[in-house]
């Protein structure tokens, strides 16, 4: 046989909560119970109310630029309700607040990063959660390190990194699936594709048909659900994570949502996409969803809404006080932070700064090098 | 003539590059129908289409490696990448091809790429989109190095770095994009690289500066009594560099701050101090001043003013080296 097929393979699509409300089920057995379903959702809606609140602080310049995460709460939420707090570890990009914040990332943390704050990366201890990362495509790497450093120590965690579609385009990318597939690392490499990066749509980003095929060249387990089911999400991240914990290595999950905003503050998205795209995906707005299943079961109704809702302003507003009402830092904050025990020029250009009394040249004003504060 | 923002004025630079070589083809991310993040290619690709105008994937060491092979096969790419921060990943591609190519094949192969980079600080933005690597490129051999700070300069230096045989990795101070309008002549026009500008001319005191703190120095130069008179020169191209200029009026000032807002270790500033010494020892009056970034991670926009040489910090630099 001169020719043959030497590789087939397919892609599975998982939905199990449609927009309109209805469960699939056969599929949704053993996986969310009706508190967890309860539970998701109002973290949904408070990551909702955040990023109304972080909009309205941006335009009135109570802000800088910040990413709004609306439309794609499910995504974060599904996939991040199936990693163990404490435990397994989150490697975001900039779009899952609330997979961080139910990871036990303080709300207003996210607030102080978008604020120009440094302290907002200060993630508290045994909260298991790298910083929001700016250049596109690098994080993942370091959920292979990490989940690596699981596997040589024999502990059974895992590791989720989260990532947009245009961001698989990014060499690095690859290098991580690659060594995630090679040294078969407990790593969970979840893309949001939503449809989107910045002005590029996803059919000019890659020529592929899925994102989810590309891990099929690294020999990695993959799917692509649809991102605005909370139950799908869950499902193929525990499975995902069922697996790395038990070395199975690697796993890829393509969750299929949308930006049903700008990019970030800083983006008009009126200049490249049409409106009429806007509301067909509003129609599948994973809250409206999960509040439609979780009435059909006789769980919600208008005045648990009301109730949530002002609970949810409460949280936000008091977030946004304690990320506004945090004393500015002082110049000293981006030296003290540069190595664990500071050179002594280093020390020299902080002291120089605080009394900002002379130029560039403290020894002239008698100032004296002091220890570094570590 | 035009009242153009430097935004406006690069974009002119590229439509008439555009217009009358047809092998000058810009690439980057968000570039076409949405004219950039910063706009500067706003209007472009309705004009000369998608093959000239070209969005490209999320990758920015495919940007330059491919437009490094473009560039071989005779076309003039004009990348762009989004970002200084993002520079990383097409570091390789920009440092060991476009910048060796011509010397590895004793110029039989030759690079003529214009790589444009929004650069420096002081614009509010989050972490990686406010840094100033210029020093990086130029010690990194084989790139000429150029940052203009108006409008007019921006316009005649990026059509003069487009139409060089070699790779320019040309900064753009997104502090300065709209931050006022000059007239800029309709008819193409180029300056030369490697030339720097004197702005004011002085005899007391020798400033040298490029990018964004060009408006800083002034604003400090406003604030020194008015007897003292300051020579500012804006250097424009950093690499090649126009010590010449420098030297001369260090020579006759016997006085020189310099003022960037990259870090001061390894800045650009120990090169031209340096080069100062050499020439002027015997014309100094007072050690030579630097006022840079500090050696630190360039801070969130909270506490950036205090990282970059603003005014006050320059002009106490300034009454320093006068009253040494
Ligand atoms: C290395 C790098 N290049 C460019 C950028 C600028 N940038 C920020 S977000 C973005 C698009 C990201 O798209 P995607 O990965 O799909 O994530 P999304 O924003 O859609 O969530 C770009 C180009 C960056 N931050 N890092
Ligand atoms: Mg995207």
């Amino acid at each position: 046989m001169p020719r043959r097929t030497v590789y087939e393979a397919s892609i599975e699509y998982m939905q199990i909560l449609d927009e309109h409300g209805n469960l699939d089920e056969k599929l949704a057995k053993d996986t969310l119970s009706d508190d967890d379903v309860v539970y998701m959702y109002e973290h949904m809606v408070t990551c909702r109310q955040l990023d109304e609140i972080a909009f309205k602080l941006q335009r009135s310049g109570r802000m800088g630029t910040y990413p709004q995460n609306k439309g794609q709460e499910a995504a974060a939420i599904g996939s991040g309700f199936a990693a163990k707090k404490g435990e397994d570890w989150l490697v975001p990009c900039y779009r899952e607040n609330a997979a961080l914040y139910m990871h036990g990332l303080p709300m207003h943390y996210i607030l102080l990063h978008w604020m120009g704050d440094e302290r907002g990366n200060q993630i508290p201890d045994g909260v298991n959660i790298t910083p929001i990362s700016i250049p596109i495509g690098t994080h993942m790497l370091h959920a292979v390190g990490i989940a690596w450093a699981m596997k040589l120590r024999k502990e059974p965690r895992v590791v989720l990194t989260y990532f947009g579609d245009g961001s698989t385009s990014e060499g690095d990318f690859h290098e991580a699936m690659n060594f995630a597939s090679v040294f078969q690392t407990p790593t969970v490499f979840i893309c949001q594709n939503n449809q989107w990066a910045i002005s590029t749509p996803r059919e000019s980003q890659m020529n592929s048909e899925t994102v989810a095929q590309k891990a099929l060249a690294y020999g990695m387990p993959t799917c692509q659900i649809d991102g605005n089911d909370i139950f799908a999400a869950y499902k193929a991240t525990k499975e995902a994570t069922d697996r790395a914990r038990a070395g199975g290595g690697p796993s890829f999950i393509e969750m299929v949502t949308y930006r049903l905003g700008d990019h970030t503050t800083a983006d008009d998205a009126r200049r490249y996409r049409d409106q009429a795209e806007v509301d067909a995906w509003k129609e599948k707005d994973p809250i409206i969803r999960t509040r439609l299943y979780l009435e059909s079961r006789g769980l919600w109704d208008d005045d648990r809404q009301i109730k949530l809702q002002d609970r949810a302003k409460t949280i936000v507003s008091e977030v946004v006080k304690a990320a506004e009402d945090i004393e500015k830092p002082g110049t000293d904050d981006f030296f003290d932070h540069m190595f664990a025990v500071l050179p002594e020029h280093l020390i020299r250009q902080r002291d120089t700064l605080r009394t900002s009394s002379i130029g560039q040249n403290p020894e002239q004003a008698g100032l004296r090098a002091t220890p570094a504060r570590v | 003539m035009a009242n153009l923002t430097l935004v406006q004025a690069i974009n002119l630079a590229l439509t008439q590059e555009m217009q009358h070589d047809d092998r000058v083809v810009l690439l980057g991310e968000d570039i076409s129908i949405n004219g950039g993040v910063f706009r500067v290619t706003e209007g472009l690709h309705e004009r000369f289409g998608s093959d000239r105008v070209i969005d490209t994937p999320l990758a920015e060491s495919g940007i330059m490696g491919t437009s490094v092979g473009l560039a071989i096969a005779g076309m003039r790419p004009v990348p762009e990448i989004q970002f200084e921060g993002f520079l990383g990943p097409a570091y390789d591609q920009l440092v060991n091809h476009a910048g060796r190519m011509r010397v590895r094949t004793r110029s039989a192969l030759t690079i003529p790429l214009t790589v444009r980079v929004p650069v420096g600080g002081g614009i509010h933005a989050p972490e990686l989109h406010s840094d100033s690597p210029e020093a990086i490129y130029t010690h990194s051999k084989g790139i000429k190095v150029v940052m203009p700070s108006t409008p007019y300069d921006a316009k005649g230096l990026l059509i003069s770095a487009i139409r060089d045989p070699d790779p320019v990795i040309f900064f753009e101070p997104k502090r300065v994009y709209r931050s006022f309008r000059e007239e800029v002549p309709e008819e193409e026009y180029t300056i030369e690289i490697g030339q720097a500008k004197v702005v004011n001319e002085g005899s007391d005191i020798t400033i040298v500066t490029w990018g964004a703190p060009v408006y800083q120095c002034l604003a400090a130069m406003d604030n020194l009594p008015e007897d003292v008179s300051v020579e500012l020169i804006d250097l424009r191209t950093i690499y090649p560099m126009d010590i010449d200029t420098v030297i001369q009026s260090v020579q006759k000032t016997g006085r020189c701050v310099i003022v960037h807002e990259a870090p001061l270790t390894a800045g650009l500033g120990a090169e031209i101090s340096s080069q100062i010494q050499e020439s002027c020892f015997l014309y100094l009056e007072a050690p030579v001043q630097r006022v840079a970034g500090f050696d630190t991670i360039m801070p969130y926009y909270k506490l950036e003013l205090s990282y970059l040489p603003e005014a006050p910090r320059i002009e106490k630099g300034i009454k320093e080296c006068l009253a040494y």
